[in-house]
């Protein structure tokens, strides 16, 4: 069993709205490996985002037990969890989700300042960017950057900090297909070169296809039609 | 995240809005102003004033009439009261005594006509005093003792009906109608507005007794000026000249029916009504740095309502409650001293520009803004911009994560 970088047993959320209680996910058992390439699929409803929340630590299951990385996050603080998505989840979001005011540069060391790196930061950050092909675009503002050039910002700054899974919400979602279809090399090839865990969340076959497994849910469960 | 990190940031975010950060500040601003030029401005007005009150000599004691109220039948201040605080075997500490009569007069030369005081004096008044002739002659004993119709003439005075303040020895003016020879000129002493030393008259008391400030005793008196031979000795003075008034008064235990004041009563009671008057009014200008706190308050719910995405995403990037807690408490806390040090500059401003109005009036008030002002001034409004800051931070660190980050 060493070798699950996410373990998620019997995960259930429910959330109350108003007198309704919404059931998200109905007792999710999943397993991803390290190093494994997963897509995330599955209609509006479904309970993805919720799992992807879960799965990211920025949100807390109802009960049911999630294991990340060695971690067991069930009953952690607020603060807890922080540190946790700081050290072992990089994000990369569908509207990128850059600071407009803050360079490529800036952007990116934001994690390291939360985890308290001070001397290294701005090497790390420089490597970060030209990892993802922008070395000369560091002190470019988001606004001075095209969509494809800000994704890869973003996913500079998911992989700044070494994270144990990277969680691709929807990546190309907001790019032509010209540039989704480089954003994917992107992720691939740094599975490839670093092993960083990928799990994408997306609507798009096209995605998935290039994936190593797929993950489909309907109604807060694994979708066992397939 | 350092301290200085986080000022960077939020001095970066506050650029990134400059025209919104610079209205908000305009709040503290006036508040810091208002606070600033008011408190120097007392300060500058009590140093005139203890200055004035310290120009009238560290070693003298005033006896007036008049004390507790509970004194059945009070006796006036009489010329045999200043003999007898004159005698050294009485009252060893007493160096010299100016018995004095004072009124008002209408003084008039040639065509002009003024009212000024008139001061009944004797020659000693010249050295209690330390008051000089820039020419002629002071008041001497021939004079008191012929009743003699001289008069010493402030410059203010002498000003005013002569037009000039020099070769005036001879001519002749009228108190109240009765002609009077100018016997000199009395040497500037600078005072103004507040007890003008050079807007007054001096004849010999004996002249005053019996022609312009007539009493209802001949030898009844207003004024006692008792000079203690040393500034160390004037507590001693002040208990002989007590006592000696008390066994002449007979006046019961612990109920006199005069007064005895030393400067240093002079300096407390007006230390005590501009620092009373400054504190009024610097706390209602403190008002109107509540009112910049509200309006800091109010911006920063704005600004976190705008920046909910960031913050969502800061903590989906491991921001901890108290790193957001800490980045806007920073900006609040910035905004306000910025307003705070731009207050203190617009504050000594403003108490320069009422210096150069009292100037024209003729009044000295120099502002003193201390080192302390400026200090407190500062943290003062950096304190108010963290308190009204609060809110608004606490809020945005207990944003949910997922919440914020779905924010639109």
């Amino acid at each position: 069993m060493g070798d699950w970088v996410i373990e998620a047993n019997d995960l259930k959320k429910v959330y109350k709205m108003g007198e309704v209680e919404v059931h998200a996910l109905r007792g999710l058992c999943i397993q991803i490996a390290s190093g494994e390439v997963v897509a995330i699929m599955g209609p509006s409803g479904s309970g993805k985002s919720t799992l992807m929340n879960i799965i990211g630590c920025l949100d807390r299951p109802s009960s049911g037990d999630y294991i990340l990385d060695g971690e067991r996050t069930a009953n952690m603080k607020d603060d807890q969890l922080a540190s946790i998505r700081n050290r072992k989840v990089g994000f990369v979001f569908q509207s990128f989700n850059l600071l407009s005011r803050a360079t490529a540069l800036s952007n990116v060391e934001l994690p390291m300042r939360y985890a308290g790196v001070q001397r290294s930061r701005k090497d790390r950050a420089r490597q970060a960017l030209e990892a993802v092909g922008l070395g000369d675009r560091i002190y470019h503002r988001p606004s001075e950057l095209s969509g494809g050039q800000q994704q890869r910002v973003a996913i500079a700054r998911a992989l700044v900090n070494s994270p144990a899974i990277l969680l691709a919400d929807e990546p190309t979602g907001n790019l032509d297909s010209k540039s989704g279809d480089e954003i994917m090399n992107l992720l691939l090839n740094l599975n490839k070169d670093r092993g960083t865990t990928l799990i994408i969340v997306t609507h798009d076959p096209d995605v998935a296809t290039r994936t190593q497994r797929t993950i489909r849910l309907r109604d807060g469960l694994l979708d066992q039609k397939l | 995240m350092t301290i200085l990190q986080s000022i960077l940031e939020a001095l970066e975010s506050l650029a990134a809005n400059k025209l919104r950060s610079g209205l908000t500040i305009i709040g503290i601003v006036i508040g810091v102003a208002a606070v600033i030029s008011i408190v120097s401005i007392g300060r500058g007005a009590e140093n005139t004033i203890t200055g004035s009150i310290q120009g009238i000599g560290t070693n003298l004691l005033f006896v007036f009439q008049g004390g507790s109220e509970e004194v059945r039948n009070p006796k006036p201040l009489t010329l045999g009261d200043a003999a007898a605080i004159a005698d050294p075997f009485q009252a060893p500490s007493v160096g010299g005594v100016a018995p004095v009569l004072s009124g008002q007069a209408a003084v008039s030369a040639g065509g002009e006509s003024t009212s000024t005081s008139v001061e009944g004096v004797t020659p000693e008044y010249s050295s209690v005093r330390n008051i000089n002739v820039t020419e002629g002659d002071f008041i001497s004993e021939e004079h008191i003792l012929g009743r003699a119709s001289v008069v010493l003439l402030g410059v203010e005075v002498a000003d005013r009906l002569f037009g000039r303040t020099a070769g005036l020895v001879g001519e002749t003016v009228r108190i109240e109608g009765q002609p009077f020879r100018v016997l000199g000129v009395l040497e500037s002493k600078g005072g103004s507005g507040f007890g003008n030393q050079d807007d007054r008259i001096m004849i010999p008391l004996t002249s005053a007794q019996t022609r312009l400030l007539r009493r209802s005793t001949r030898d009844r008196i207003d004024l006692l000026v008792v000079q203690a031979i040393s500034s160390d000795a004037v507590s001693l003075a002040s208990d002989e000249v007590s006592q000696i008034l008390r066994s002449r008064h007979r006046t019961a235990i612990g109920v006199d029916d005069f007064t005895v004041l030393t400067q240093q009563d002079f300096l407390d009671t007006a230390r005590t009504i501009t620092g009373v008057l400054t504190i009024f009014l610097g706390g209602i200008a403190a008002i109107s740095l509540l009112v910049g706190g509200i309006g800091i308050m109010n911006i920063m719910l704005v600004s976190v309502t705008e920046r909910t995405r960031e913050i969502g995403l800061r903590k989906a990037l491991g921001a901890r409650r108290i790193d957001i807690l800490v980045q806007f408490l920073t900006e609040s806390s910035l905004l306000s001293m910025f307003g705070g040090l731009i207050g203190i500059g617009l504050g000594a401003v403003i108490a320069q520009v009422v210096k150069k109005v009292a100037e024209a009036q003729n009044t000295m008030i120099d502002p003193a803004i201390g080192l302390d002002t400026i200090l407190l001034a500062t943290l003062f409004s950096t304190a108010v911009g963290l308190f009204f800051g609060l809110y608004p931070a606490n809020r945005a660190a207990s944003l949910e994560p997922v919440e914020a980050l779905r924010y639109e």
